[in-house]
Protein backbone atom coordinates (compact mmCIF):
# COMPACT_ATOMS: atom_id res chain seq x y z
CA UNK A 1 0.00 0.00 0.00
CA UNK A 2 2.90 3.07 1.14
CA UNK A 3 4.94 2.24 -2.19
CA UNK A 4 1.59 2.23 -4.78
CA UNK A 5 1.00 6.12 -3.99
CA UNK A 6 4.55 7.74 -4.49
CA UNK A 7 4.94 5.11 -7.96
CA UNK A 8 1.49 6.47 -9.00
CA UNK A 9 2.64 10.08 -8.32
CA UNK A 10 6.14 9.41 -10.03
CA UNK A 11 5.25 7.79 -13.15
CA UNK A 12 2.58 10.53 -13.54
CA UNK A 13 5.22 12.67 -13.31
CA UNK A 14 7.53 10.74 -16.20
CA UNK A 15 4.14 10.08 -18.34
CA UNK A 16 4.09 14.23 -18.29
CA UNK A 17 7.65 15.04 -18.85
CA UNK A 18 7.14 12.15 -21.88
CA UNK A 19 3.66 14.17 -23.35
CA UNK A 20 5.29 17.57 -23.06
CA UNK A 21 8.44 16.01 -25.16
CA UNK A 22 6.29 14.50 -27.78
CA UNK A 23 3.79 17.43 -27.57
CA UNK A 24 6.45 20.50 -27.86
CA UNK A 25 8.57 18.46 -30.47
CA UNK A 26 11.79 19.52 -28.06
CA UNK A 27 14.85 18.87 -29.63
CA UNK A 28 16.52 15.70 -27.75
CA UNK A 29 19.99 17.81 -26.70
CA UNK A 30 17.02 20.52 -25.12
CA UNK A 31 14.69 17.93 -23.09
CA UNK A 32 15.29 14.20 -23.93
CA UNK A 33 12.42 11.87 -23.62
CA UNK A 34 12.21 9.74 -20.41
CA UNK A 35 12.77 6.40 -23.05
CA UNK A 36 15.80 8.05 -24.10
CA UNK A 37 17.00 8.91 -20.50
CA UNK A 38 16.70 5.40 -19.93
CA UNK A 39 18.94 4.12 -23.16
CA UNK A 40 21.18 5.80 -22.28
CA UNK A 41 21.12 4.54 -18.84
CA UNK A 42 21.54 1.46 -19.87
CA UNK A 43 23.96 1.80 -23.15
CA UNK A 44 26.39 3.59 -21.01
CA UNK A 45 25.77 1.86 -17.50
CA UNK A 46 29.44 0.49 -16.72
CA UNK A 47 30.50 4.64 -17.31
CA UNK A 48 28.01 5.80 -14.62
CA UNK A 49 28.15 3.20 -12.41
CA UNK A 50 32.17 3.62 -12.27
CA UNK A 51 31.74 7.17 -11.63
CA UNK A 52 28.77 6.63 -9.36
CA UNK A 53 30.67 4.61 -7.01
CA UNK A 54 33.27 7.86 -6.64
CA UNK A 55 30.75 9.92 -5.61
CA UNK A 56 28.95 7.20 -3.73
CA UNK A 57 32.41 7.30 -1.96
CA UNK A 58 32.60 10.88 -1.18
CA UNK A 59 29.02 11.23 0.17
CA UNK A 60 30.07 8.60 2.96
CA UNK A 61 33.44 9.52 3.71
CA UNK A 62 31.80 13.65 4.05
CA UNK A 63 29.05 12.31 5.87
CA UNK A 64 31.43 10.40 8.26
CA UNK A 65 33.48 13.25 8.87
CA UNK A 66 31.11 15.88 9.14
CA UNK A 67 29.00 13.46 11.86
CA UNK A 68 32.35 12.91 14.31
CA UNK A 69 33.23 17.13 14.06
CA UNK A 70 29.35 17.51 14.54
CA UNK A 71 28.81 15.67 17.74
CA UNK A 72 32.32 15.64 19.23
CA UNK A 73 32.16 19.95 18.59
CA UNK A 74 28.47 19.65 20.23
CA UNK A 75 30.10 17.32 23.26
CA UNK A 76 33.06 19.47 24.10
CA UNK A 77 30.44 23.00 24.06
CA UNK A 78 28.20 20.99 25.97
CA UNK A 79 30.52 19.84 28.34
CA UNK A 80 32.97 22.68 29.10
CA UNK A 81 31.45 26.00 29.32
CA UNK A 82 34.31 28.39 27.92
CA UNK A 83 34.87 26.41 24.74
CA UNK A 84 31.63 27.40 23.72
CA UNK A 85 32.89 31.01 23.08
CA UNK A 86 35.79 29.27 20.88
CA UNK A 87 33.97 27.54 18.77
CA UNK A 88 30.68 28.32 18.22
CA UNK A 89 31.63 31.36 15.60
CA UNK A 90 33.98 28.85 13.75
CA UNK A 91 30.04 26.85 14.19
CA UNK A 92 28.23 29.32 12.36
CA UNK A 93 30.72 30.71 9.83
CA UNK A 94 30.75 27.06 8.63
CA UNK A 95 27.47 27.77 7.47
CA UNK A 96 27.25 31.59 6.48
CA UNK A 97 30.55 30.98 4.23
CA UNK A 98 29.24 29.95 1.07
CA UNK A 99 30.79 26.23 0.03
CA UNK A 100 30.66 27.50 -3.88
CA UNK A 101 32.84 30.07 -2.33
CA UNK A 102 36.11 27.97 -0.73
CA UNK A 103 35.55 25.19 -2.87
CA UNK A 104 37.86 26.43 -5.52
CA UNK A 105 40.51 27.16 -2.87
CA UNK A 106 40.36 23.64 -1.77
CA UNK A 107 41.30 22.22 -4.68
CA UNK A 108 43.67 24.90 -5.42
CA UNK A 109 45.53 23.51 -2.33
CA UNK A 110 44.10 19.88 -2.13
CA UNK A 111 44.17 18.91 -5.95
CA UNK A 112 41.66 17.72 -8.13
CA UNK A 113 41.29 14.24 -6.11
CA UNK A 114 38.58 13.09 -3.67
CA UNK A 115 39.82 15.03 -0.49
CA UNK A 116 38.01 18.61 -1.74
CA UNK A 117 34.83 16.88 -1.80
CA UNK A 118 35.28 15.08 1.57
CA UNK A 119 35.84 18.69 3.05
CA UNK A 120 32.73 19.88 1.18
CA UNK A 121 29.86 17.48 1.83
CA UNK A 122 31.73 17.67 6.02
CA UNK A 123 31.29 21.32 6.22
CA UNK A 124 27.71 21.37 4.96
CA UNK A 125 26.66 18.52 7.27
CA UNK A 126 29.18 19.87 10.27
CA UNK A 127 25.99 22.61 11.13
CA UNK A 128 22.66 20.54 11.37
CA UNK A 129 24.74 17.89 13.05
CA UNK A 130 26.31 20.43 15.93
CA UNK A 131 23.20 22.38 16.47
CA UNK A 132 21.13 19.44 16.57
CA UNK A 133 23.02 17.24 19.45
CA UNK A 134 24.12 20.74 20.95
CA UNK A 135 20.52 21.45 21.05
CA UNK A 136 19.46 18.23 22.82
CA UNK A 137 22.42 18.13 24.91
CA UNK A 138 21.70 21.48 26.59
CA UNK A 139 17.84 20.65 27.04
CA UNK A 140 18.10 17.73 29.31
CA UNK A 141 15.32 17.48 32.18
CA UNK A 142 16.77 19.76 34.83
CA UNK A 143 15.13 17.62 37.23
CA UNK A 144 17.12 14.76 35.88
CA UNK A 145 20.25 16.95 36.09
CA UNK A 146 18.99 17.29 39.83
CA UNK A 147 18.27 13.78 40.70
CA UNK A 148 21.26 12.60 38.93
CA UNK A 149 23.70 14.54 40.94
CA UNK A 150 21.66 13.34 44.36
CA UNK A 151 22.07 9.47 43.14
CA UNK A 152 26.06 10.50 42.42
CA UNK A 153 26.51 11.83 45.95
CA UNK A 154 28.07 9.06 47.98
CA UNK A 155 30.32 7.90 44.78
CA UNK A 156 33.99 8.95 45.16
CA UNK A 157 34.71 9.18 41.44
CA UNK A 158 36.44 12.21 40.37
CA UNK A 159 34.38 14.84 38.51
CA UNK A 160 35.59 13.93 34.95
CA UNK A 161 34.57 10.44 35.64
CA UNK A 162 30.98 11.63 37.61
CA UNK A 163 30.42 13.96 34.65
CA UNK A 164 31.15 11.00 31.82
CA UNK A 165 28.29 9.13 33.23
CA UNK A 166 26.21 11.74 33.67
CA UNK A 167 26.67 12.11 29.67
CA UNK A 168 26.75 8.33 29.01
CA UNK A 169 23.60 7.47 30.92
CA UNK A 170 21.44 10.37 30.91
CA UNK A 171 22.60 13.42 28.55
CA UNK A 172 23.33 11.87 25.11
CA UNK A 173 20.34 9.81 25.14
CA UNK A 174 18.09 12.09 25.90
CA UNK A 175 19.93 14.39 23.13
CA UNK A 176 19.60 11.54 20.71
CA UNK A 177 16.18 12.40 18.86
CA UNK A 178 17.32 15.72 18.32
CA UNK A 179 20.67 14.69 17.00
CA UNK A 180 18.81 12.49 14.86
CA UNK A 181 17.08 15.47 13.25
CA UNK A 182 19.89 16.95 12.04
CA UNK A 183 21.47 13.76 11.27
CA UNK A 184 18.49 13.30 8.79
CA UNK A 185 18.59 16.54 7.48
CA UNK A 186 22.95 16.05 7.26
CA UNK A 187 21.91 12.88 5.10
CA UNK A 188 19.95 14.65 2.81
CA UNK A 189 22.18 17.47 2.09
CA UNK A 190 25.74 15.10 2.10
CA UNK A 191 25.20 14.87 -1.57
CA UNK A 192 25.39 18.65 -2.42
CA UNK A 193 28.84 18.76 -0.81
CA UNK A 194 30.26 15.71 -2.84
CA UNK A 195 28.82 17.07 -5.95
CA UNK A 196 29.74 20.79 -5.55
CA UNK A 197 33.38 19.57 -4.82
CA UNK A 198 32.88 18.09 -8.54
CA UNK A 199 31.76 20.56 -10.10
CA UNK A 200 34.47 23.04 -9.19
CA UNK A 201 37.47 20.57 -10.02
CA UNK A 202 37.60 17.02 -10.55
CA UNK A 203 38.58 14.17 -12.73
CA UNK A 204 35.96 11.35 -11.78
CA UNK A 205 32.33 11.59 -10.16
CA UNK A 206 28.36 11.85 -11.05
CA UNK A 207 28.81 15.35 -10.76
CA UNK A 208 32.40 15.36 -13.48
CA UNK A 209 30.19 13.14 -16.01
CA UNK A 210 27.10 15.58 -15.66
CA UNK A 211 29.56 18.31 -16.63
CA UNK A 212 30.63 16.60 -19.24
CA UNK A 213 27.89 15.32 -20.86
CA UNK A 214 26.79 19.25 -20.49
CA UNK A 215 29.12 20.29 -22.48
CA UNK A 216 28.48 17.50 -25.21
CA UNK A 217 25.29 17.99 -25.18
CA UNK A 218 24.91 14.58 -24.07
CA UNK A 219 21.42 15.77 -22.69
CA UNK A 220 20.21 12.26 -22.15
CA UNK A 221 23.39 11.15 -20.23
CA UNK A 222 23.53 13.94 -17.94
CA UNK A 223 19.55 13.07 -16.84
CA UNK A 224 20.79 9.32 -16.38
CA UNK A 225 23.87 10.41 -14.41
CA UNK A 226 20.89 13.19 -12.35
CA UNK A 227 18.76 9.95 -12.19
CA UNK A 228 21.07 7.57 -10.29
CA UNK A 229 22.29 10.54 -7.90
CA UNK A 230 19.24 11.26 -6.83
CA UNK A 231 18.39 7.32 -6.42
CA UNK A 232 21.75 7.32 -4.06
CA UNK A 233 20.48 10.08 -2.27
CA UNK A 234 17.16 8.47 -1.53
CA UNK A 235 18.25 5.41 -0.76
CA UNK A 236 21.29 7.19 1.39
CA UNK A 237 18.00 9.10 3.48
CA UNK A 238 16.05 6.09 3.79
CA UNK A 239 19.13 3.76 5.31
CA UNK A 240 19.95 6.53 7.80
CA UNK A 241 16.19 6.91 8.40
CA UNK A 242 16.04 3.15 9.15
CA UNK A 243 19.23 2.93 11.14
CA UNK A 244 18.02 5.93 13.53
CA UNK A 245 14.66 4.39 14.15
CA UNK A 246 16.43 0.93 14.77
CA UNK A 247 18.67 2.64 17.41
CA UNK A 248 15.88 4.73 19.47
CA UNK A 249 12.71 2.26 19.57
CA UNK A 250 11.03 4.17 22.74
CA UNK A 251 10.95 7.13 20.22
CA UNK A 252 6.99 7.45 19.00
CA UNK A 253 7.33 6.15 15.62
CA UNK A 254 6.24 9.29 13.20
CA UNK A 255 6.64 7.85 9.86
CA UNK A 256 7.46 10.16 7.54
CA UNK A 257 7.48 7.68 4.65
CA UNK B 1 -3.34 -5.09 35.19
CA UNK B 2 -1.92 -2.67 37.90
CA UNK B 3 -4.77 -3.50 40.27
CA UNK B 4 -4.21 -7.11 40.63
CA UNK B 5 -0.58 -6.92 42.05
CA UNK B 6 -1.61 -3.99 44.15
CA UNK B 7 -4.51 -6.09 45.88
CA UNK B 8 -1.51 -9.14 46.37
CA UNK B 9 1.00 -6.72 48.04
CA UNK B 10 -1.39 -4.86 50.19
CA UNK B 11 -2.41 -8.13 51.98
CA UNK B 12 1.27 -8.33 52.62
CA UNK B 13 1.97 -5.05 54.73
CA UNK B 14 4.06 -6.93 57.74
CA UNK B 15 7.12 -8.59 55.38
CA UNK B 16 7.00 -5.89 52.99
CA UNK B 17 7.70 -3.43 55.87
CA UNK B 18 10.43 -5.71 57.00
CA UNK B 19 12.10 -6.49 54.50
CA UNK B 20 12.77 -3.11 52.44
CA UNK B 21 13.46 -1.41 56.12
CA UNK B 22 16.90 -3.68 56.91
CA UNK B 23 19.60 -1.45 58.23
CA UNK B 24 18.44 2.00 58.11
CA UNK B 25 19.94 4.62 60.52
CA UNK B 26 17.34 7.33 61.69
CA UNK B 27 18.73 10.69 61.20
CA UNK B 28 17.09 14.02 61.82
CA UNK B 29 17.51 16.96 60.19
CA UNK B 30 16.80 20.65 61.05
CA UNK B 31 16.25 23.55 58.87
CA UNK B 32 16.84 27.26 59.70
CA UNK B 33 16.01 29.36 57.01
CA UNK B 34 16.02 33.24 57.57
CA UNK B 35 14.63 33.87 54.02
CA UNK B 36 14.02 32.61 50.30
CA UNK B 37 13.80 34.41 47.48
CA UNK B 38 12.38 34.19 44.08
CA UNK B 39 14.65 36.95 41.90
CA UNK B 40 14.09 40.16 43.87
CA UNK B 41 10.18 38.52 45.63
CA UNK B 42 10.58 37.48 48.98
CA UNK B 43 8.73 34.48 49.45
CA UNK B 44 9.40 33.55 53.20
CA UNK B 45 12.00 34.50 55.82
CA UNK B 46 12.37 32.74 59.59
CA UNK B 47 11.37 29.57 58.85
CA UNK B 48 12.04 26.63 61.02
CA UNK B 49 11.47 22.86 59.78
CA UNK B 50 12.27 19.79 61.44
CA UNK B 51 12.13 16.60 60.50
CA UNK B 52 12.19 13.62 63.07
CA UNK B 53 14.02 10.54 62.89
CA UNK B 54 12.00 7.76 61.11
CA UNK B 55 9.12 10.27 61.12
CA UNK B 56 6.76 11.48 57.86
CA UNK B 57 6.76 15.20 57.72
CA UNK B 58 4.18 16.20 55.67
CA UNK B 59 4.77 20.09 54.58
CA UNK B 60 0.99 21.14 52.93
CA UNK B 61 0.58 24.22 51.35
CA UNK B 62 -0.83 25.94 48.20
CA UNK B 63 1.12 26.03 45.01
CA UNK B 64 3.75 28.94 44.88
CA UNK B 65 4.29 29.47 48.60
CA UNK B 66 7.91 27.96 48.56
CA UNK B 67 7.26 24.02 49.15
CA UNK B 68 9.19 22.88 47.03
CA UNK B 69 12.34 24.99 47.20
CA UNK B 70 12.32 23.95 51.01
CA UNK B 71 12.73 20.38 49.73
CA UNK B 72 15.19 21.55 47.25
CA UNK B 73 17.44 23.60 49.16
CA UNK B 74 17.44 20.11 51.97
CA UNK B 75 18.20 18.67 49.05
CA UNK B 76 21.06 20.66 48.20
CA UNK B 77 19.59 22.29 44.63
CA UNK B 78 19.06 24.88 45.75
CA UNK B 79 21.98 26.15 47.89
CA UNK B 80 21.40 27.35 51.18
CA UNK B 81 20.62 31.06 51.56
CA UNK B 82 22.78 32.92 53.64
CA UNK B 83 22.26 32.76 57.18
CA UNK B 84 20.66 29.46 57.26
CA UNK B 85 21.59 26.30 58.66
CA UNK B 86 20.67 22.63 57.75
CA UNK B 87 21.80 20.49 60.30
CA UNK B 88 21.59 16.70 61.09
CA UNK B 89 21.21 15.09 63.99
CA UNK B 90 23.93 12.93 63.37
CA UNK B 91 26.23 16.56 62.61
CA UNK B 92 27.29 14.46 59.42
CA UNK B 93 26.67 15.90 55.74
CA UNK B 94 23.38 15.03 54.35
CA UNK B 95 23.86 14.70 51.01
CA UNK B 96 24.75 11.48 50.53
CA UNK B 97 21.97 9.87 52.14
CA UNK B 98 19.13 11.31 51.10
CA UNK B 99 16.85 9.53 47.94
CA UNK B 100 14.33 12.22 46.30
CA UNK B 101 10.66 11.32 44.63
CA UNK B 102 9.58 13.46 42.05
CA UNK B 103 5.89 14.35 40.97
CA UNK B 104 7.40 13.44 37.91
CA UNK B 105 8.47 9.78 37.10
CA UNK B 106 11.73 10.53 36.01
CA UNK B 107 11.84 7.28 33.80
CA UNK B 108 14.50 6.84 31.87
CA UNK B 109 12.50 5.85 28.41
CA UNK B 110 14.98 3.36 26.56
CA UNK B 111 15.74 1.72 29.83
CA UNK B 112 14.24 -1.48 30.99
CA UNK B 113 12.00 -1.40 34.27
CA UNK B 114 15.06 -2.80 36.35
CA UNK B 115 17.68 -0.26 34.52
CA UNK B 116 15.63 2.56 36.02
CA UNK B 117 15.84 0.85 39.69
CA UNK B 118 19.51 0.61 39.06
CA UNK B 119 20.42 3.74 37.41
CA UNK B 120 21.98 5.23 40.83
CA UNK B 121 24.54 2.43 40.94
CA UNK B 122 25.11 2.62 37.04
CA UNK B 123 25.28 6.75 37.68
CA UNK B 124 28.66 6.06 40.09
CA UNK B 125 29.94 3.61 37.92
CA UNK B 126 29.30 1.03 39.93
CA UNK B 127 28.00 -2.39 39.28
CA UNK B 128 24.36 -2.71 40.29
CA UNK B 129 22.87 -4.94 42.50
CA UNK B 130 20.19 -6.96 40.63
CA UNK B 131 19.40 -8.87 43.10
CA UNK B 132 18.10 -6.38 45.53
CA UNK B 133 16.31 -4.43 42.73
CA UNK B 134 14.13 -7.83 41.71
CA UNK B 135 13.63 -7.81 45.71
CA UNK B 136 12.26 -3.88 45.71
CA UNK B 137 10.16 -5.01 42.33
CA UNK B 138 8.78 -7.54 44.33
CA UNK B 139 7.71 -5.15 47.05
CA UNK B 140 5.91 -2.49 44.49
CA UNK B 141 4.38 -4.98 42.87
CA UNK B 142 6.19 -5.16 39.51
CA UNK B 143 8.40 -8.10 39.65
CA UNK B 144 7.03 -9.49 36.45
CA UNK B 145 7.69 -6.56 34.33
CA UNK B 146 11.48 -5.81 35.24
CA UNK B 147 12.06 -6.25 31.02
CA UNK B 148 9.38 -3.45 30.46
CA UNK B 149 10.26 -0.57 29.02
CA UNK B 150 8.48 2.31 30.72
CA UNK B 151 6.05 3.56 28.20
CA UNK B 152 4.26 0.22 28.63
CA UNK B 153 3.62 0.83 31.97
CA UNK B 154 0.51 3.16 33.42
CA UNK B 155 1.39 6.11 35.25
CA UNK B 156 0.56 4.23 39.03
CA UNK B 157 2.72 1.22 37.38
CA UNK B 158 5.45 3.85 36.50
CA UNK B 159 5.48 5.93 39.69
CA UNK B 160 5.95 2.43 41.47
CA UNK B 161 9.11 2.09 39.50
CA UNK B 162 10.10 5.51 40.62
CA UNK B 163 9.16 4.27 44.01
CA UNK B 164 11.39 1.34 43.68
CA UNK B 165 14.27 3.77 42.15
CA UNK B 166 14.14 5.81 45.63
CA UNK B 167 14.23 2.74 48.05
CA UNK B 168 16.99 1.29 46.18
CA UNK B 169 20.24 3.09 47.38
CA UNK B 170 18.45 2.27 51.17
CA UNK B 171 18.65 6.43 52.14
CA UNK B 172 17.56 7.07 55.54
CA UNK B 173 16.19 10.42 54.18
CA UNK B 174 13.70 10.26 51.70
CA UNK B 175 12.15 13.63 50.05
CA UNK B 176 9.20 13.53 48.14
CA UNK B 177 7.80 16.42 46.26
CA UNK B 178 3.98 15.89 45.41
CA UNK B 179 4.59 12.48 44.24
CA UNK B 180 1.19 11.06 43.63
CA UNK B 181 -0.23 14.15 42.59
CA UNK B 182 -0.36 13.02 38.99
CA UNK B 183 -1.90 10.12 39.82
CA UNK B 184 -6.35 9.21 39.53
CA UNK B 185 -7.73 9.08 42.48
CA UNK B 186 -7.82 4.94 43.07
CA UNK B 187 -4.10 4.41 42.14
CA UNK B 188 -3.13 7.35 44.09
CA UNK B 189 -5.34 5.55 47.51
CA UNK B 190 -2.85 2.55 47.01
CA UNK B 191 0.41 4.32 46.40
CA UNK B 192 -0.08 5.60 49.44
CA UNK B 193 -0.76 3.15 51.54
CA UNK B 194 2.11 1.38 49.56
CA UNK B 195 4.78 4.13 50.50
CA UNK B 196 3.21 3.97 53.82
CA UNK B 197 4.68 0.69 54.39
CA UNK B 198 7.73 0.84 52.52
CA UNK B 199 9.07 4.48 54.14
CA UNK B 200 8.69 3.17 57.64
CA UNK B 201 10.97 4.10 60.13
CA UNK B 202 12.49 6.34 57.23
CA UNK B 203 12.99 10.00 57.67
CA UNK B 204 10.81 11.38 55.15
CA UNK B 205 10.01 14.79 54.52
CA UNK B 206 6.30 15.02 52.02
CA UNK B 207 5.44 17.65 50.22
CA UNK B 208 1.99 17.92 48.79
CA UNK B 209 -1.13 20.16 48.17
CA UNK B 210 -3.82 17.87 48.88
CA UNK B 211 -4.54 17.81 52.79
CA UNK B 212 -5.74 14.37 52.74
CA UNK B 213 -3.01 12.85 51.87
CA UNK B 214 -0.79 15.23 54.34
CA UNK B 215 -3.34 13.14 56.93
CA UNK B 216 -3.67 9.83 55.84
CA UNK B 217 0.46 9.65 55.52
CA UNK B 218 1.83 12.52 58.16
CA UNK B 219 3.41 11.99 61.56
CA UNK B 220 3.48 15.83 61.55
CA UNK B 221 1.75 18.24 59.41
CA UNK B 222 2.79 21.31 59.04
CA UNK B 223 1.14 24.06 56.76
CA UNK B 224 2.32 26.77 55.02
CA UNK B 225 0.13 29.28 54.36
CA UNK B 226 -1.12 32.63 55.01
CA UNK B 227 0.17 36.35 54.57
CA UNK B 228 2.64 37.10 54.41
CA UNK B 229 3.69 33.16 54.60
CA UNK B 230 4.22 31.40 57.56
CA UNK B 231 5.00 28.18 58.89
CA UNK B 232 1.66 26.66 61.31
CA UNK B 233 2.12 24.70 64.60
CA UNK B 234 2.35 21.19 63.74
CA UNK B 235 -0.35 19.08 63.42
CA UNK B 236 -0.32 15.71 65.14
CA UNK B 237 -3.08 13.21 63.98
CA UNK B 238 -4.01 10.59 65.81
CA UNK B 239 -4.26 6.47 64.35
CA UNK B 240 -1.22 4.09 62.60
CA UNK B 241 -0.07 5.49 59.06
CA UNK B 242 -2.12 5.25 56.66
CA UNK B 243 -4.47 6.38 58.10
CA UNK B 244 -8.35 5.78 57.11
CA UNK B 245 -9.49 8.70 55.15
CA UNK B 246 -12.96 7.97 56.77
CA UNK B 247 -12.62 8.53 60.25
CA UNK B 248 -14.46 11.60 61.81
CA UNK B 249 -11.74 13.04 63.25
CA UNK B 250 -9.53 13.15 60.35
CA UNK B 251 -12.69 14.99 58.40
CA UNK B 252 -12.48 17.12 61.44
CA UNK B 253 -9.08 17.97 60.64
CA UNK B 254 -9.09 18.15 56.66
CA UNK B 255 -11.68 21.22 56.83
CA UNK B 256 -9.84 22.80 59.41
CA UNK B 257 -6.21 22.52 57.44
CA UNK B 258 -8.51 23.50 54.60
CA UNK B 259 -9.14 27.03 56.00
CA UNK B 260 -6.16 27.74 56.89
CA UNK B 261 -4.60 27.01 53.29
CA UNK B 262 -7.83 29.23 52.56
CA UNK B 263 -6.17 32.16 54.20
CA UNK B 264 -3.07 32.54 51.78
CA UNK B 265 -3.79 35.39 49.70
CA UNK B 266 -4.27 34.46 45.96
CA UNK B 267 -4.62 30.78 46.75
CA UNK B 268 -6.26 28.66 44.73
CA UNK B 269 -6.47 31.20 42.04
Amino acid sequence: MKIIRPTVTIVGLLFLWGAITAIADLPRFILPSPLLVLQALIAKADLIAGHAVITATEILLGLAAGLTFGMFSALMISAYRPVRQWVFPILIASQAVPVFAIAPILVLWLGYGIGPKIIVGALIIYFPVAVGFLDGLNRTDPAWINLASLLQDRSGKSKMAKLYFIYRYIKIPFALPSLSSGIRVAAAVAPIGAIVGEWVGSSAGLGFLMLHANARIQTDLLFASLLVLTLMAISLYYLVDHILRRIMPWQPDQKFT
Amino acid sequence: MASDNTKNLLGAKGTVARAANQAVGQIGVDLQLTNLTFGETLVLKDLRLSLRPGKITCLLGPSGVGKSSILKIIAGFIPLPDGSSLISSDNAALSDRISFMDQKDLLLPWASVIENVVIGARLRGETPDFDHAREILEHVGLADRETARPDTLSGGMRQRVALARTLMDNCPIVLMDEPFSALDAITKFRLQGLAADLLRERTVLLITHDPMEALRLGNIIYVLSGTPVALSSEIIPDGAIPRDPANDVLKHQYSEIMHQLALTEGAGV
